[in-house]
C-alpha cells in the first residue's frame, strides 16, 4: 500500500526521491485508506479528512469545532496551572488501557497533583507511515472517554506524518490547563517534618502490566495497568480537609521511590517508610520478583501519595478508602527531620535501609 | 505467594535471630558464596540482625562481577559488527568494558537486545536467517542448563547463525581458592542454593574435609539465610565441619540429573579467569569439541584488546572478602552505580552496588535512629 504513494503517487521504483505532499491530495476517500499514508500529516485534504470524520465527532466541543488555528476558551479569574507529557508507550494496548487514554490521564494526574481543577487538554499526535486507521480510531475514542470521564475538554490538535521506519506506530503528546483552587497550596516543596505518607493504592502496576505483555512473560492471573483520572479522587480529599495536604504527586515512571526521594530533595526532609505496610498486588509482587525488580521502582499510572498533616491523616485515609480509586490506601510512613533528603524503610525483618533514586532503568537479574 | 510471605515473617526471623545471639559464644566469619544471597542480605538488613562478632563476607558468587574484562572488551566488539544481533540478560548491559558499555554500544548503532532466556535469542536466529544472533552466556552452574540447551536446539534445528559467547564459571573451585589462599579468614560458608538445585552437594563434602570447614546449603528468602547461618554458627561452636542441606525444599544430595547430562554434553571444564580474582584452574566451563563450531569467539576472532582495569578499583579484594566495599577509598566517591569503576558496582548482586544502594554508606546507629520515629505507622 504504501510502495503506492512515494514520490507524489507515483509507483516506487527504487529510485530515490523526496516526495512533496505540501500540493498533494489524494482523491481517494478516507474510508479506503486503512492505514497512515504521507498525505494524512501533509495539511491537505487527507489530513482534514482525519479531522473532520474522526477526531472532531470523538471529542466534540464547540471550541473545537470553530477549527481555528487556536482554541479560544473561558477560564474563570485566577491562577492557571498548565503541564504538558509525552507518550511513547509499547505495546500501544495493553491491559487495563492504551496509549490513548495514557495521554489524558497522564496530563489530568499533572494539574490535579498541583492543587488544580483540570479543564481543557490539546493533543499532538505523531503517526508512522502505515499506521492502521482503525488502531488510530481506537486510540481516538479511548482518549474521548476518558476526557469525558475527567470532565476535561480536548480543543486543539495536530497530527504530523513520519515515514515508515521513523516511529513506534503512534506517540500522542498531551497539554493540559487546570483552574488552581483558591486557598490550596501545595507543591514538592512543601513536606513538613510530622506529615503523614498516604498512597492512594497498590504499586507497580502499570509497569508490571507493561512488562508481562512486552516481554511476553504470562502468569496466572493478568496483571492489568491502574490507568485512571486522578482529579475526582484528589477533588474529595482536597474538600474534606483542604489545607493539610501539604503535597501531592502521581508516582509514574520510576515508582514510588523516586517520587518519594524526590520529594525528600524539594522539601529538603527524610523520610521513613515501613515496607509491611506498602500495598501490594500479589501478582504483582510475584512478577517482580521473576524479574529481579522492586516494585517501588515500577511505574504506576493512577495513584497518588499525599503528605498531610499527621492530625488529618486517618480523615484522609477514610475519604481515599471512599472511592473506588482508592480503596486501597494505605498510610506507608512519615516525613522526618533526620537525615535529609534521604528515604530510610523499615524492613520487615524490622531492620532499616537506605532507599536510593534508581540510576535509569531497572534491569532484570541474570539469575 | 506463600513461598514469599512464609519465608519472609519478621516475627520468626527475629526469633532466629536470638537463638543465633544465644548460641554463639565467640566471633565467626561466614562467607555466603552467592551474589543472590549478599543482595537478600543487604536488602532485608539480616547483617544487622546478627550479634556483633558474627561478621558476614561477601563472596565471589555475582556473575556479572567476575566476568573478565577481556570478555567484556569482545562482547562490544562483537556487538558493535554490523549483521549481528548482540543478546545479553539485562545487568550485563552497565558493566562496564575498557573504553565503553552494552547501552553505549546499543545507542551508538549496535542491535543489543536484553532478553530473559537464551532460548529467546534461539528463536531469534530462526526469524533472522540473515543475521548472526549471538547470546552472552554468563553465569553460575544456575544458569548454565538454559544455555547449554540453547545451544543443544541451535545445533538441533540447524541454526547456523547462533552462537554463544561463554564465560561460565563454577562454585567449588573458587572455594577451594578462597579457603587455600594465605590469610584465608573465611570460617564457614553458605553454599549457594540455586547452583546446588542444578549441581546438588556431592561435590563438597571433600571440601569442607580437607579444609575444616562446615558448609550449609542456603536459599535466599530472609528465614532461609537466617537458617543457613544458625546451623553454620552451631556447627562452629561444636567443632564440626560438615556439608548440612538447609534448603531441602529445593536443593536434593545429586542435583538436577538431566540437567548435569545435558552440561556434561555441551560443555567441558577449562580454567577461567576471574575479573578481580585471577585465573583459578579448572573453575569455568567452555564449549565442548562437539559444540565448539557455536562459540562466538571462534566465530567471531576478535584480537587485538587491550584491557585497562580502573588502577582506583579495589574490587578484586571485596570479591576475596579481604575489603568491605565502604572500606574502598573510591567506594561512594569516584566510584558509584552511576560510574562505576568495576563490576561489583553495577550488578544489584554486586557486593558494592547492594553496600551503596541499601545505604551502607551511612553507619547502623544512624540507620537505626531514622527508622526509629516508625512506631505505630503501619497499619
Amino acid at each position: 500500500m504504501t510502495e503506492n504513494l512515494n514520490a507524489a503517487g507515483e509507483v516506487a521504483s527504487g529510485k530515490v526521491s523526496t516526495p512533496d505532499f505540501s500540493n498533494w491530495s489524494c482523491p481517494l476517500p478516507l474510508a479506503d485508506y486503512p492505514t497512515i499514508v504521507m498525505g494524512h500529516g501533509g495539511g491537505g485534504k487527507l489530513g482534514n479528512e482525519l479531522v473532520e470524520n474522526l477526531f472532531v465527532p470523538a471529542f466534540r466541543n464547540v471550541a473545537l469545532e470553530n477549527l481555528g488555528d487556536a482554541a479560544v476558551l473561558d477560564v474563570p479569574a485566577g491562577k492557571l496551572a498548565m503541564s504538558t507529557d509525552t507518550f511513547v508507550v509499547q505495546p500501544l494496548f495493553f491491559p487495563g488501557g492504551c496509549i490513548g487514554e495514557l495521554a489524558v490521564n497522564g496530563t489530568v494526574n499533572d494539574l490535579a497533583v498541583s492543587g488544580a481543577v483540570p479543564q481543557y487538554l490539546s493533543t499532538g499526535f505523531i503517526l508512522e507511515e502505515g499506521f492502521p486507521l482503525a488502531q488510530l480510531a481506537a486510540i481516538v475514542e479511548s482518549m474521548a472517554a476518558a476526557a469525558a470521564k475527567a470532565g476535561v475538554k480536548i480543543v486543539t490538535g495536530d497530527t504530523k506524518v513520519v515515514e515508515r521506519g521513523h516511529g513506534d506506530g503512534c506517540y500522542i503528546n498531551t497539554a493540559g490547563i487546570g483552574v488552581l483552587r483558591p486557598g490550596i497550596t501545595v507543591g514538592p516543596q512543601f513536606a513538613k517534618p510530622g506529615d503523614a505518607i498516604l498512597v492512594s493504592g497498590t504499586i507497580g502496576d502499570h509497569g508490571m502490566a507493561i512488562m508481562s505483555v512486552r516481554e511476553g512473560l504470562e502468569f496466572e492471573s493478568q496483571i492489568r495497568s491502574d490507568c485512571a483520572a486522578l482529579n475526582g479522587l484528589i477533588a474529595d480529599v482536597l474538600a474534606a480537609v483542604g489545607s493539610a495536604v501539604h503535597t501531592m504527586r502521581d508516582p509514574t515512571r520510576g515508582g514510588l521511590a523516586s517520587t518519594l526521594n524526590e520529594i525528600a530533595q524539594s522539601s529538603g526532609v527524610g523520610m521513613a517508610i515501613d515496607e509491611a505496610s506498602l500495598p501490594v498486588r500479589p501478582e504483582v509482587q510475584s512478577a517482580c520478583e521473576l524479574l529481579g525488580l522492586d516494585p517501588v521502582y515500577v511505574a504506576n499510572e493512577g495513584k497518588v501519595v499525599f503528605f498531610v498533616a499527621p492530625e488529618a491523616a486517618e480523615q484522609v485515609l477514610e475519604v481515599l478508602r471512599a472511592h473506588p480509586l482508592g480503596r486501597d490506601a494505605a498510610r506507608i510512613g512519615q516525613v522526618t527531620a533526620e537525615h535529609p533528603r534521604m528515604l530510610v524503610a523499615r524492613t520487615a525483618m524490622g531492620a532499616n535501609r537506605v532507599i536510593p533514586i534508581q540510576i535509569g532503568e531497572q534491569l532484570p537479574r541474570i539469575c | 505467594m506463600k513461598y514469599l510471605t512464609e519465608f519472609r515473617n519478621g516475627e520468626i526471623a527475629q526469633r532466629m535471630a536470638r537463638e543465633i545471639r544465644q548460641i554463639a559464644t565467640r566471633p565467626w566469619k561466614i562467607m555466603e558464596v552467592c551474589g543472590g544471597q549478599t543482595h537478600s542480605i543487604i536488602k532485608n538488613g539480616i547483617d544487622q540482625m546478627l550479634p556483633a562478632g558474627i561478621e558476614m563476607i561477601h563472596g565471589p558468587g555475582c556473575p556479572v562481577c567476575v566476568t573478565p574484562l577481556e570478555l567484556i572488551d569482545k562482547a562490544l566488539a562483537i556487538a558493535a559488527q554490523p549483521g549481528v544481533i548482540f543478546c545479553s540478560f539485562g545487568d550485563m548491559l552497565r558493566v562496564p568494558g575498557t573504553e565503553a558499555d552494552l547501552f553505549q554500544v546499543k545507542g551508538a548503532g549496535g542491535d543489543v537486545r536484553v532478553v530473559y532466556s537464551p532460548l529467546d535469542a534461539v528463536e531469534l536466529a530462526a526469524k533472522n536467517p540473515d543475521k548472526q544472533v549471538v547470546f552472552f552466556g554468563v553465569g553460575f552452574e544456575t544458569t548454565a542448563p538454559a544455555n547449554a540447551m540453547s545451544v543443544h536446539l541451535a545445533k538441533r534445528r540447524g541454526l547456523s547463525n547462533f552462537s554463544l559467547l561463554v564465560s561460565h564459571v563454577l562454585v567449588p573451585p573458587a572455594i577451594e581458592a578462597i579457603l587455600g589462599a594465605p590469610g584465608n579468614v573465611v570460617q564457614g560458608f553458605l553454599l549457594a542454593g540455586h547452583v546446588c538445585s542444578v549441581m546438588g552437594y556431592w561435590e563438597y563434602p571433600p571440601l569442607a574435609e580437607k579444609y575444616k570447614t562446615p558448609m550449609v546449603v542456603t536459599g535466599f528468602e530472609p528465614l532461609d539465610l537466617l537458617d543457613g547461618i544458625r546451623r553454620t554458627v552451631v556447627q562452629l561452636e561444636a567443632g564440626r565441619h560438615e556439608v548440612e542441606n538447609a534448603y531441602e525444599r529445593i536443593v536434593t544430595f545429586e542435583g538436577n540429573k538431566p540437567a548435569q547430562k545435558l552440561l556434561a554434553e555441551v560443555f567441558e571444564v577449562t580454567d577461567r579467569a576471574w575479573r578481580g580474582i585471577g585465573v583459578i584452574p579448572k573453575s569455568g566451563w567452555k564449549l565442548s569439541e562437539a559444540y565448539r563450531a557455536f562459540d562466538a569467539e571462534e566465530r567471531f576472532h576478535i584480537s587485538g584488546i587491550r584491557t585497562q582495569e580502573s588502577p582506583l578499583c579495589h574490587a578484586g579484594d571485596v570479591l576475596r572478602g579481604a575489603l568491605k566495599p565502604a572500606e574502598c577509598p573510591a567506594f561512594g566517591k569516584e566510584c558509584s552505580p552511576r560510574h562505576p569503576l568495576g563490576a561489583t558496582m553495577v550488578s544489584s548482586e554486586g557486593a558494592c552496588a547492594a553496600y551503596f544502594n541499601y545505604g551502607r554508606f551511612i553507619s547502623a546507629e544512624d540507620l537505626a535512629k531514622a527508622g526509629s520515629g516508625l512506631t505505630g505507622t503501619a497499619q
